[in-house]
């Protein structure tokens, strides 16, 4: 393999501070005795307690967190039964057709699928709150789940199938004993996109909110627009402390399950050959 | 059986037909309804003789192009270096790790950057430039939306250029051409497919992008999502906001086929 050049190695460096260094800057001032993001004045913990003791807006992170919880939860068990319908439809055109459906929201901005469903809850008479943005967040979570699914069922080894139904297993223990365990893998990659798509959100979450109810995106707009709050500092720090090791275990684990799977292949399985 | 499974899946065909069909059509049947509520054409037809909504869109439109050739610019070199690091995947998960951060924090800390007195005035003073205002210019739309942008650019890019057989590169080399030319006529026309799910994955998005021109642009920039999302939520003229919307969702399906996936491979006659 062809290895790279001192400039090129530089190169990366370069990208790689200029993507961390407004998250460093961002964590470096949270501990800024002067309540402003230039001049560094001292070191404080101050801005730490007084987020401790905003309630305001721990009660939003924490609803923020249920709604992440629990329309990954719904989008998973939905996108899952969709995946595996899609996997099933009998005509190539019919598969071609629900992945169609499927990748309209993927592609569309935020903005569409936030006013879109503005639309339909005013149209409907559906209260804006809550329940308006959790059934939002699975709407949007949905296609990524069916999106990290679809693949395992297609690695999924049909002959079990015909094995378990030779064997007398009716089609309830066929898909809990054999096609949930073979695209769990899966399952647990799409609640883990579905997850941070549904915290990351802030555009389609502002246009279905309403009044009383916000996320954490919501409330950092609306207090980033009064100006800098050395709070937010303080709560972005621990947010991507949260995500950093979200991340970190998420690939170790994944790391984990490829050697694992190296380690087991059956010796004489000709595949060991091709798979480095 | 196969009955049985299409019970199981009947959640998600409700999910397309409530959550994808229905607000689609909702918003096209919107977009040819007044402020009084009954049919029309007169959004449609102020949208296309009014100077100001077209001029709006060529200049949302001129931004995503900005952001985009800006953000393949930067990423495309380290998507190439990348796939020739030692323990590349992990340095991948590195530099995409950032849209794990929140977009709203991410932007906050522009606000910090680019302001009178922040870093970036700081060094501007330090090589003798002297300070500009930068925070609610042109220039730092362009600047954060490209940096929010870069990751989702390099990740496609990367599984492109990582795809491609290291035989090939070998052969070519071996068939005397240098480094360069070898990038050229090898890598690059094989890696297009990622740089085409790039563009999509960053034009799209740079048309909507409505809380940076509120928090970093001062309103300076109105891109097509600014002015839905004033549509919608501020003035309440939803029958224009849903126009432009569907004006959007035009621009998306033309982005969409320009950088559709196409057949790999010469058709063998």
């Amino acid at each position: 393999m062809i290895k790279n050049n001192k400039w090129a190695s530089l190169y990366l460096i370069i990208v790689f501070i200029l993507l961390y260094s407004p998250i460093a800057y961002l964590i470096v001032y949270s501990f800024n005795e002067a309540g402003t993001m230039n001049q560094f004045s001292g070191f404080t913990l101050e801005h730490y307690s007084s987020l401790a003791e905003d309630t305001r807006l721990m009660i939003i992170a924490l609803d923020t967190i249920r709604v992440a919880l629990l329309s990954a939860l719904l989008a998973t068990t939905i996108g899952t039964l969709g995946a595996i319908g899609i996997y099933y439809a009998k005509r190539s055109k019919t598969q071609n057709m629900l992945l169609g459906f499927n990748n309209i929201l993927l592609v569309s901005p935020d903005v569409i699928i936030g006013a879109s469903f503005l639309l339909l809850f005013t149209v409907v008479g559906f209260r804006l709150g809550f329940y308006s943005v959790l059934l939002s967040h699975i709407a949007f979570s949905i296609p990524i789940v069916v999106l990290m699914v679809l693949p395992k069922l297609e690695e999924m080894n049909e002959n079990m199938i015909t094995a378990a139904k030779d064997l007398g297993a009716n089609n309830w223990q066929v898909l809990k004993e054999i096609i949930l365990p073979s695209i769990t893998p899966g399952i647990l990659a799409g609640y883990f996109m579905a997850f941070t798509y549904s915290i990351d959100d802030f555009a389609v979450t502002f246009f279905v909110t309403g009044n009383g109810f916000a996320t954490l995106s919501v409330e950092i707009y609306s207090r980033a627009r009064q100006g800098v709050s050395l709070e937010i500092n303080a709560l972005s720090t621990i947010l991507f402390l949260v995500a950093f090791s979200l991340v970190a275990g998420y690939y170790f684990i994944q790391r984990q399950q490829r050697t694992k799977r190296l380690t087991h292949m059956d010796p004489t399985n000709h595949e060991k050959a091709v798979t480095p | 059986m196969v009955k049985q499974r299409k019970l199981l899946s009947i959640p998600y065909y409700l999910w397309i037909l409530l959550f994808v069909v229905f607000p689609v059509l909702l918003l096209l049947f919107q977009s040819f309804r007044g402020l009084d509520g009954g049919f029309t054409l007169t959004n449609i037809q102020t949208y296309f003789t009014s100077r100001v909504y077209l001029t709006m869109t060529m200049q949302s439109f001129l931004y995503a192009f900005l952001i985009t050739v800006l953000t393949l610019a930067i990423s495309y070199p380290a998507a190439y270096f990348l796939t020739r690091t030692d323990n590349k995947q992990l340095w991948l998960l590195v530099l995409i790790m950032p849209t794990w951060m929140n977009i709203l924090l991410k932007t906050y800390a522009f606000i910090g950057i680019l302001s009178q007195t922040g870093v970036a005035n700081q060094m501007l003073e330090f090589m003798g430039i002297g300070a500009q205002p930068l925070l609610f210019t042109r220039i730092s739309f362009l600047i954060v939306a490209t940096y929010i942008e870069i990751p989702f650019m390099l990740l496609p890019v990367f599984n492109a250029i990582d795809e491609i057989d290291d035989s090939m590169v070998y052969a070519s080399r071996d068939l005397g051409a240098n480094e360069w030319k070898t990038f050229l006529t090898v890598i690059f026309p094989m890696s297009l497919s990622g740089v085409r799910s790039g563009i999509q994955a960053v034009f799209i998005p740079s048309l909507s992008l409505f809380m940076l021109t509120r928090l970093i642009a001062g309103n300076r920039v109105i891109t097509l999502g600014t002015a839905i999302e004033q549509h919608f939520l501020v003035t309440q003229n939803w029958g224009m906001g849903s126009t432009m919307g569907i004006v959007l969702i035009i621009i998306m399906f033309g982005v969409m086929f320009l950088t559709r996936k196409r057949k790999k491979g010469v058709p063998v006659k």
